[in-house]
């Protein structure tokens, strides 16, 4: 028996800096990933992938692959068990993807056809590879270009609106003393997480186990219920440790394959997929065609803002990259239109990848609003104060806060912005031409019922129990503060227990709304833990517990506008005569509500700048029309930005306080990429004169653009 | 993958007589073998893991030269005084490659006979007539930004990945080699095969050869010479374009210059044209580039890399132009 008295914490522990709770684990191996973690009696799946894009599997010959050693099951479309996908999930309708071995058709290349289980992954490697699957091929189709046949305006929800309207473009553009006109195209990319995606299910006295690696164990939880038609409560999905997943750790194949086998084995089997194998499995960055209209009087008012963007969705899934929805919180004008389309071709179905929309988006809007300040002589970011709305341009509704001038103060201070010489290819050093750019930067601040279990123990402590999940972002950490603040003691009296869907419902690691959705749902538990406490008594041995279900407070929030903002600066070095581009620093500075920890949050933030140098110069993924399969689906093949490509980058943020927001935390997982790749191709139109409106900028691309007229191809 | 037996050995001797095994393969430091066996486009019964092998050594030769045996790794390599005193490209061209992790494994012999990462014969499930003979050759139509501009043929445009072996055919190796028969050497101008129709021969090597090391010949152009490289991004990556140049130069006259270029050819490829046409000419930069251009003038370009053109014609006039400067200073 304990009372409060005593461990009263002196000071906050919200705002200041801490390592990660699991930090020393990690760093020495104890953390267990899901692909690494011992069960006795374990089997292996490995999958096998289609080697057409289009067409029908006419046999899966597994006969002589039962008879190779260790080898224990074949499962195809002729022998899996059946799985539903008519349901809505947490996050909408299945991908049918998901829905591995129900029939024999083959929507794209890398398409799930078998899955070989044995003794050893080594054996079911092999197996696999030796298993022969024979098509009836059919053409296919994966050219993406902008405005191509069969490309539609996806339908609206009230959440997610394709296209929005608002005055009169044509017009507006037309009585315009200056318009830009360009189009940009950014390409396929990846996720690609450090740890792929690994699976283990067993069945333990008529209950599903499955320990895994993914962003929201409940959701995966809820969806593998649906999927296979079991009652939620006999479904349980743990998932400890999570070594990266941008959006792409939701339902999975590998996941719904290892439940498969381990249903028909009756023992636990584990699917871990391969890094090529994740390029065709676990979703992608469609690439994106946009065309980008501005229209402005002479002192760079804006009269007309026209953003047409279009993606690709493959033929079984309509997934949309909202790029154009970017403008609409950013700028204002007489006449805004905005559209998102879309075309389904023959390749997997895309999905979310950090900071879905605004990513390629804010390249496209940010780049041009560069060209209108050029076109204006206007300084960028005075062009951007010039058209700063006080309300949503498109909706009217206030903003809950907004302090992208801010940033942008402040970041022209920390940048020295002031000193700069607006004209481009006139600075050199050695070999190399210098230049700076800036973009704007905004995320929504959204937020998702939560639950939560905070229990005080006999022993002083308390524990938290909640379904969130830390993809590596140190949200047990930021969770641990704020239960900590919440409850009035130091963080070392916080146990917090996270990525057990046995805890309940709670919102999933995407959209930047996991800290935010989950430390409300703590924080309700913890103040009502604190009123029971504080009646007096004793704590009995099973400590008091009190749950929270934020579901009705977050339906009273009042419409707003709600987002984060940010300033990305950027100073690079082109080398024309080799086509060589270094990034030389970044400043990011940002408005993005209370900070938790600003630890692991400058981490977040200088990841996601990170991301961004990584979308301007180097990541793509190239389809190869004639067998509509990636190339150099590997990370010798997919680049991303190496050690030596990152400079000093400097993340910081400004204060962005909202009275009307009970929790005050926004989100900072993804804004930190918004705006970079914009920075960074502006900077290098100030450094060469060059415009470079297709991503990446490759050495390629800048020599053969030396001498050429604005845009590079 | 294949389940595969592992010897390791400790003599010559023994090395040849289990590399004998048609389904054998040496084994180095691993980190192209390994990573090809995993995707399963080799797949070997036997790994003969040759590092404990006593070709360990650097050594100058009676002529001045340098011996280096074909365990030496990558990162000794860079290292050595002699390599970076006479022949700075060579150890530049090393340390442009790969990673410190890497390099530590990767070994002088297998550095050679690393395979192209073009990504159709790096995948198992595409054509590839270099993996599967006959069965096409997909980069031509499809992706081949970083495919060859010069010596290819219609059955292959992969380029070689070595930085290494750019500097080496700058500067004259050869390459030494031991089998069953006795000891053979292969100048590296002959080592790599023309691509012609059969791009899965890859090497002259005589079947189940070992090679022991390689040989430099003496030249004190060596010791004025660089490399550069050119990737898409500024470290990990393999080259596409690079070029190692030595340039010997007496008021204002080449005496001597040597010129490769990496990434361009199923091979390094050795620009002797461009050689003869500087020798004994003007060291200025209109001659480094109409020499450049006598030697790219043979270049057949694809429509995705004809930038290549460009950028080894850049990279020429550069260094050579950097070079005689600090030649005449």
């Amino acid at each position: 028996m304990t009372t409060m008295t005593g461990t009263t914490a002196t000071a906050a522990a919200v705002g200041t800096g801490h390592t990660r709770v699991e930090g020393r684990a990690k760093v020495t191996g104890a953390a267990r990933y899901a692909g690494e973690i011992p069960f006795a009696e374990l089997a292996h799946g490995w999958l096998v992938l289609s080697t057409i894009a289009r067409g029908r599997i006419r046999s899966v010959e597994s006969g002589p692959v039962m008879s190779m050693p260790g080898i224990l099951a074949v499962l195809h479309h002729g022998n899996a068990p059946r799985v539903t996908t008519d349901y809505t999930g947490l996050l909408g309708r299945p991908d049918p993807t998901v829905a591995v071995f129900q029939h024999d058709r083959v929507p794209c290349a890398g398409w799930p056809v078998a899955l070989v289980v044995a003794e050893t992954s080594e054996q079911a490697r092999e197996a696999a590879a030796a298993l022969v699957v024979r098509y009836d091929d059919e053409p296919h189709d994966v050219a993406f270009s902008a405005g191509r046949p069969g490309t539609y305006t996806p339908e609206s929800s009230p959440r997610l609106q394709a296209e929005t309207r608002k005055g009169d473009v044509e017009a507006e553009l037309a009585a315009s003393a200056v318009v830009v006109d360009a189009e940009y195209t950014t390409p396929e990319e990846h996720h690609t997480s450090l740890e792929p995606h690994a699976a283990m299910a067993h069945w333990d006295g008529g209950r599903l186990e499955v320990v895994d690696s993914n962003q929201g164990s409940r959701w995966v939880a809820e969806d593998l219920a649906q999927l296979f038609s079991l009652d939620p409560a006999s479904v349980r999905v743990r998932s400890e440790h999570v070594g990266g997943a941008f959006g792409s750790k939701g339902v999975r194949p590998h996941q719904v394959c290892a439940v498969m086998a381990a249903t028909v084995l009756h023992r636990p089997v584990r699917v871990v997929l391969t890094r090529r194998q994740m390029f065709s499995l676990v979703g992608y960055r469609s690439p994106t065609a946009q065309r980008v209209r501005l229209g402005a009087d002479a002192d760079g008012r804006l009269r007309a803002v026209d953003h047409q963007a279009q993606n690709l969705t493959s033929t079984v899934h309509e997934f949309v990259e909202r790029s154009a929805a970017y403008g609409r919180v950013m700028y204002d004008a007489d006449a805004h239109h905005t559209v998102d389309r879309v075309v389904a071709l023959d390749v997997p179905t895309p999905t979310w990848m950090r900071a879905p929309g605004e990513a390629p988006g804010s390249f496209a809007l940010e780049s041009a609003l560069d060209e209108l300040a050029e076109k204006c002589g206007m300084d960028p970011i005075a062009l951007r104060e010039r058209n700063e709305p006080d309300r949503g341009p498109v909706s009217g509704l206030p903003f809950s806060s907004r302090n992208l001038l801010a940033c942008f103060r402040e970041g022209a201070r920390r940048f020295g912005w002031a000193d700069r010489d607006p004209r481009p290819g006139l600075r050199r050093e050695g070999r190399w031409l210098l230049g700076t750019g800036t973009a704007a930067a905004t995320f929504p601040s959204g937020v998702a019922p939560s639950t939560a279990a905070v229990t005080a123990e006999a022993d002083g402590t308390f524990t938290v129990r909640i379904t969130a999940a830390d993809v590596g972002t140190g949200a047990r950490t930021a969770l641990t503060l704020i239960a900590a603040d919440a409850l009035h003691v130091a963080p070392e009296h916080i146990r917090m227990r996270i990525a057990d869907s046995d805890f309940g419902q709670a919102m999933v690691a995407g959209g930047s709304m996991g800290t935010r959705s989950w430390a409300w749902a703590i924080t309700t538990a913890a103040g009502e833990l604190r009123e029971r406490l504080a009646l007096g008594g004793g704590i009995p041995p099973e400590g008091i517990t009190v749950r929270s279900d934020t579901t009705e407070a977050v339906g009273a929030l009042a419409m707003r506008e709600r987002h984060s903002f940010g300033a990305q600066f950027a100073e690079v070095a082109v080398d024309v005569s080799s086509g060589e581009v270094r990034v030389r620093r970044m400043l990011g500075i940002f408005a993005a509500g209370r900070i938790v920890n600003p630890l692991t949050a400058r981490s977040q933030f200088i990841g996601g700048m990170t991301w961004g140098l990584s979308m301007a110069l180097h990541e793509e993924a190239v389809r190869d029309q004639a067998s509509g399969a990636l190339v150099g689906a590997d990370l010798a093949g997919y680049h991303f930005a190496a050690n030596a490509d990152v400079p000093l980058i400097e993340a910081d943020w400004v204060d962005d306080t909202d009275n009307d927001d009970p929790i005050g935390i926004k989100g900072i997982g993804e804004i930190g990429i918004v705006g970079a790749a914009a920075a960074i191709a502006n900077a290098v139109w100030h450094a060469t004169g060059v415009r470079h409106r297709h991503l990446p900028i490759r050495p390629d691309r800048v020599l053969l653009a030396v001498g050429g007229t604005g845009g590079a191809g | 993958m294949r389940e595969f037996g592992y010897q390791r050995v400790f003599d010559v001797p023994d090395a040849l007589a289990f590399g004998a095994d048609p389904e054998a393969r040496y084994l180095g430091g691993g980190t192209n073998l390994v990573d090809l066996m995993k995707t399963g486009v080799d797949r070997p019964a036997l790994l003969v893991d040759v590092r404990e092998l006593p070709l360990d050594r650097i050594e100058a030769t009676d002529s001045g030269g340098l011996r280096i045996g074909a365990t030496v790794t990558n990162s000794d390599l860079a290292a050595h005084p002699e390599v970076r005193r006479r022949y700075p490209a060579l150890a530049q061209a090393v340390l442009a490659g790969a990673s410190g992790q890497l390099r530590n494994m990767a070994t002088v012999g297998g550095n050679l006979l690393q395979r192209t990462r073009c990504g159709y014969f790096t995948d198992s499930s595409q054509p590839c007539n270099k993996r599967i003979p006959g069965s096409g050759c997909p980069a031509i139509k499809g992706e081949h930004r970083n495919h060859a501009i010069l010596g290819a043929s219609e059955h292959c445009v992969a380029v070689h990945p070595s930085d290494m072996s750019v500097a080496l055919a700058a500067f004259d190796a050869v390459v030494h080699y031991e089998t069953a028969d006795g000891p053979g050497e292969l100048p590296l101008a002959e080592f790599y095969l023309p691509v012609g129709d059969t791009p899965h021969l890859e090497t002259a090597l005589p079947s189940g050869a070992l090679i022991t090391g390689i040989t430099l010949p003496p030249a004190p152009v060596a010791a004025d010479s660089r490399y550069r490289k050119v990737r898409e991004r500024a470290s990990y990556a393999f080259a596409i374009g690079s070029v190692a140049a030595a340039l010997d130069v007496r008021d204002g006259a080449v005496r001597e210059v040597r010129l490769a270029f990496g990434a361009v050819a199923s091979r390094p490829w050795r620009a002797r044209e461009a050689e003869r046409v500087l020798t004994g000419g003007p060291a200025t930069p209109h001659a480094f580039a109409d020499a450049a251009d006598t030697e790219l003038a043979a270049a057949e370009v694809l429509p995705h890399n004809r930038y290549k053109v460009a950028l080894v014609r850049n990279l020429v006039v550069a260094m050579l132009t950097e070079l005689a400067e600090e030649a005449a200073r």
